[in-house]
C-alpha cells in the first residue's frame, strides 16, 4: 500500500535520509524505532510534504499513486495523516472550528458532500467521549495551553475524525502517562482496519505493548538497517541502539 | 499634526517633508485642486443600514438632509459618507453632539465608488460627562481614491468613547483622530483594524491628550498587508502635567504577507506627569510556517489556512467592538475580504 524506495531527503543543504527503502502492505502496522536524530520525524515530515524537507532522490508510492509530487493538502486529501510529534498551537481558532474547516477541505477535495455542523457536533462528542476528552477543551483555541498530554490526545481525536487510511504517529507517547497512553492506544487501535496502513515512529518499546506492530524496522543514520517482528522491539528495549550507530558500523 | 486639508487650497496638502504626513506623501499624487464632484443622489442604507437608527449622509460631500446631530437618550446613528466620483474632489464637516447621560452608537461608514475621487471629511464630536459613544467606522474606497478624515473628539471627565476604524485602504487614505481626554472616570478605546492589498495604503494616525487625573485609554491596532500595499500606523499618547493616574496602554501588530508589503508603525509615549502607568507594544510579522504546515497536513489548502490564520490574528480587534450587531457586520465584512 505504501512503498518507499531509496528515498533521499535532505533539510536545507544537509542530508538526513539516505536511501530508505519501506514498504508497508495494506492493514499492517509497522513500527520505526531508532535513536535520537535517526531521521524519524524527517520521514513524517517527508511523507506528509513539509516544505524544507526535501527529496532528492527515490520515491515514494501510495496506493499506486506519488506522494511526492502533491501539496500537504492533497496528501491529506488522499489519506496521509502525521501525528505530529510536538503538535503546533493554532492561536484564534478554535479547536472544533479547526477540525471540522479541515475535514470539510478534504471531502471538497476528494468530490464529496461536507459535513453538517450538528452531524459533525455529534460525531466529536462521540469521539472525544471515547478518547476520555473534556468537550469544552474543544471550543479552545487549537493546542493553545494545553498539556503535552492533551496535544497528543487532540491529535489522535483529529484523526479519528478525519479518518485517514495513511497514518503516522511521530512520538505519541511521549508526554502521555500509562493511563493515557492505553486510551490512546484503544484510539488508534480502533482505526486499524484491511485498508488503512500504520506507522509508528517511537524510541521505547512501551507503546508497542498498547499497539501492536506486525513488524519493526531500525532506522539509524537516514536508513532502515534492520527489520524483525515485534521481537525486535524487546530486543532493542534490552540492548538499546549501540550497535546501531555510526561509529559501530 | 492636525494641518487642516482643504482640497481648495493645494498649499495645505502635506508633503513627507512634513513630520506627521513623513509616510503619506499626499502632494506626491495630489498637486492640484481636484474639479468638484458632481451632484449625486443616495438613497438611505449602507453596511449598517440592518441595524436601524437614524441616518446622517453626505453624497459627494452635499448632506442630503441634516449636517449635524444632537444625540439624547439611547441612540443610533448611521453616519454616511458616500462618494460616487470620477476624478473629482469633494469635502464635508458635520458636528455631532451628545447630551449629558446619552449612549450614542455612531455607525460611520464611507462608501465609495468610481474612481480616482479625492474625498475630505472633518467630524467633531462632543462628549460630556454620563455619555457613552461607540464609534465604528467602516471605510470601504476604490483601490485609485484619495481620502482624508479628520475627527476631533473632546471627552470631558466621566465620559466614555470608544472607536473602532475598519479599513481596506486606497490609493492614499488617512484617518486622523485626535482625542482630548478628559481624565478622571473617562474610558478611551481606540481601536483599529486594516487589510491591505494591491497598491492600497492607509494610515491610521492617532493623537490622545490625556490632561486629567486618572484617565485610561486602551489602544490595539491591527493589520495585514500583502503584495505591495502599505499600511502607516502613528499613534501619540501625550500625558500631559497634572494627568497623574493615568493609564494609557497602546498596541499596534501587523503581519507582511507580501515581499514587497510595508508597514510603518511610529507608537510614541510623550509624559510630562508622575505615577502614570503606560506601555506600548509594535510587533511587525508573519504568519507562522510551521502553523500553516501544521493546517496544510490536516487538509486545509494553503490558501485557505493562510486566511484563516490571518482571521484569527485580525479578529482579537473585532472581538473588542462592544455590541453583537456591529461585530457581525465588521466580522462579515473582514472575513470577505482575507
Ligand atoms: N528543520 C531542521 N533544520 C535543521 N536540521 C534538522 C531539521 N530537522 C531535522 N534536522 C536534523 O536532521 C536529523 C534528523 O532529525 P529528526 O528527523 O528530527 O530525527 P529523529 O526524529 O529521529 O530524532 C538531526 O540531525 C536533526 O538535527
Ligand atoms: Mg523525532
Amino acid at each position: 500500500m505504501l512503498k518507499i524506495n531509496n528515498l533521499h531527503v535532505s533539510v536545507g543543504d544537509k542530508p538526513i535520509l539516505k536511501g530508505l527503502t519501506l514498504d508497508v502492505p495494506a492493514g499492517e502496522v509497522h513500527a520505526i524505532m531508532g535513536p535520537n536524530g535517526a531521521g524519524k520525524s524527517t520521514l513524517g515530515y517527508a511523507l506528509s510534504g513539509r516544505p524544507g524537507y526535501e527529496a532528492t532522490e527515490g520515491a515514494v508510492d501510495w496506493r499506486g499513486e506519488s506522494l511526492l509530487d502533491l501539496e500537504p493538502a492533497e496528501r491529506a486529501a488522499k489519506g496521509v495523516f502525521l501525528s505530529f510529534q510536538y503538535p503546533i498551537e493554532i492561536p484564534g481558532v478554535p479547536a472544533l472550528t479547526f477540525v471540522r474547516t479541515a475535514l470539510n477541505a478534504q471531502k471538497r477535495a476528494r468530490g464529496e458532500e461536507e459535513v453538517s455542523a450538528p452531524a459533525f457536533l455529534k460525531q466529536v462528542k462521540a469521539a472525544s467521549a471515547a478518547l476520555k476528552m473534556d468537550f469544552d477543551m474543544l471550543k479552545r483555541p487549537l493546542n493553545v495551553g494545553f498539556s503535552g498530554g492533551e496535544k497528543k490526545r487532540m491529535e489522535i481525536l483529529q484523526m479519528a475524525l478525519l479518518e485517514p487510511s495513511l497514518l503516522i504517529l511521530d512520538e505519541t507517547d511521549s508526554g502521555l502517562d500509562i493511563d493515557a497512553l492505553r486510551i490512546v492506544s484503544e484510539g488508534v487501535n480502533a482505526l486499524r482496519s484491511p485498508d488503512r496502513a500504520m506507522l509508528v515512529i517511537t524510541h521505547y518499546q512501551r507503546l508497542l505493548d498498547y499497539i501492536k506492530p506486525d513488524r519493526v524496522h531500525v532506522l539509524a543514520a537516514g536508513r532502515i538497517v534492520a527489520s524483525g517482528g515485534p521481537e525486535l522491539a524487546h530486543q532493542l528495549e534490552a540492548e538499546g541502539y549501540d550497535k546501531y550507530l555510526p561509529q559501530a558500523a | 499634526m492636525s494641518t487642516a486639508v482643504d482640497l481648495r487650497d493645494p498649499s495645505t496638502f502635506p508633503s513627507r517633508r512634513v513630520e506627521a504626513w513623513k509616510y503619506t506623501d499626499l502632494a506626491r499624487v495630489l498637486r492640484e485642486t481636484p474639479p468638484p464632484s458632481p451632484t449625486v443622489e443616495t438613497a438611505p442604507g449602507g453596511p449598517f443600514a440592518a441595524l436601524g437608527g437614524e441616518e446622517i449622509a453626505f453624497a459627494n460631500g452635499r448632506a442630503v438632509g441634516a449636517d449635524a446631530f444632537v444625540a439624547s437618550g439611547e441612540q443610533t446613528l448611521r453616519l454616511r459618507f458616500v462618494s460616487d466620483a470620477t476624478g473629482t474632489g469633494h469635502s464635508a464637516s458635520v458636528r455631532i453632539a451628545v447630551k449629558p447621560g446619552a449612549k450614542l452608537t455612531l455607525l460611520e461608514s464611507h462608501e465609495g465608488a468610481g474612481a480616482g475621487y479625492v474625498a475630505s471629511y472633518r467630524i467633531d464630536l462632543d462628549i460630556p460627562a454620563g455619555a457613552e459613544v461607540t464609534r465604528v467606522v467602516l471605510i470601504d474606497e476604490p483601490a485609485d481614491a484619495i481620502s482624508v478624515s479628520v475627527a476631533h473628539v473632546k471627552t470631558v471627565p466621566g465620559a466614555v468613547y470608544r472607536q473602532t476604524t475598519i479599513t481596506s485602504g486606497a490609493r492614499l487614505q488617512r484617518q486622523e483622530t485626535h482625542l482630548a481626554h478628559g481624565g478622571e472616570g473617562t474610558e478611551v478605546t481606540l481601536d483599529g483594524l486594516y487589510a491591505l492589498s494591491g497598491e492600497r495604503h492607509t494610515d491610521l494616525t492617532s493623537v490622545v491628550r490625556h490632561g486629567g487625573l486618572n484617565g485610561v485609554t486602551s489602544q490595539l491596532t491591527k493589520g495585514v498587508v500583502r503584495d505591495t500595499a502599505r499600511g502607516v500606523f502613528q499613534g501619540k499618547i501625550v500625558v500631559e502635567r497634572g494627568a497623574d493616574g493615568t493609564d494609557a496602554r497602546m498596541g499596534h501588530h501587523a503581519l507582511i504577507l507580501g515581499e514587497r508589503a510595508e508597514v510603518d508603525a511610529k507608537p510614541e509615549l510623550e509624559i510630562y506627569a508622575d505615577d502614570v502607568q503606560c506601555a506600548h507594544g509594535n510587533t511587525v510579522g508573519n504568519l507562522d510556517e510551521s502553523a500553516l504546515f501544521y493546517m496544510q497536513q490536516r487538509g486545509i489548502p494553503a490558501d485557505e489556512a493562510r486566511a484563516l490564520l490571518t482571521q484569527a490574528f485580525l479578529i482579537e480587534v473585532v472581538d473588542r467592538i462592544a455590541h453583537d450587531g456591529e461585530r457581525e457586520v465588521v466580522r462579515e465584512w473582514l472575513t470577505a475580504r482575507l
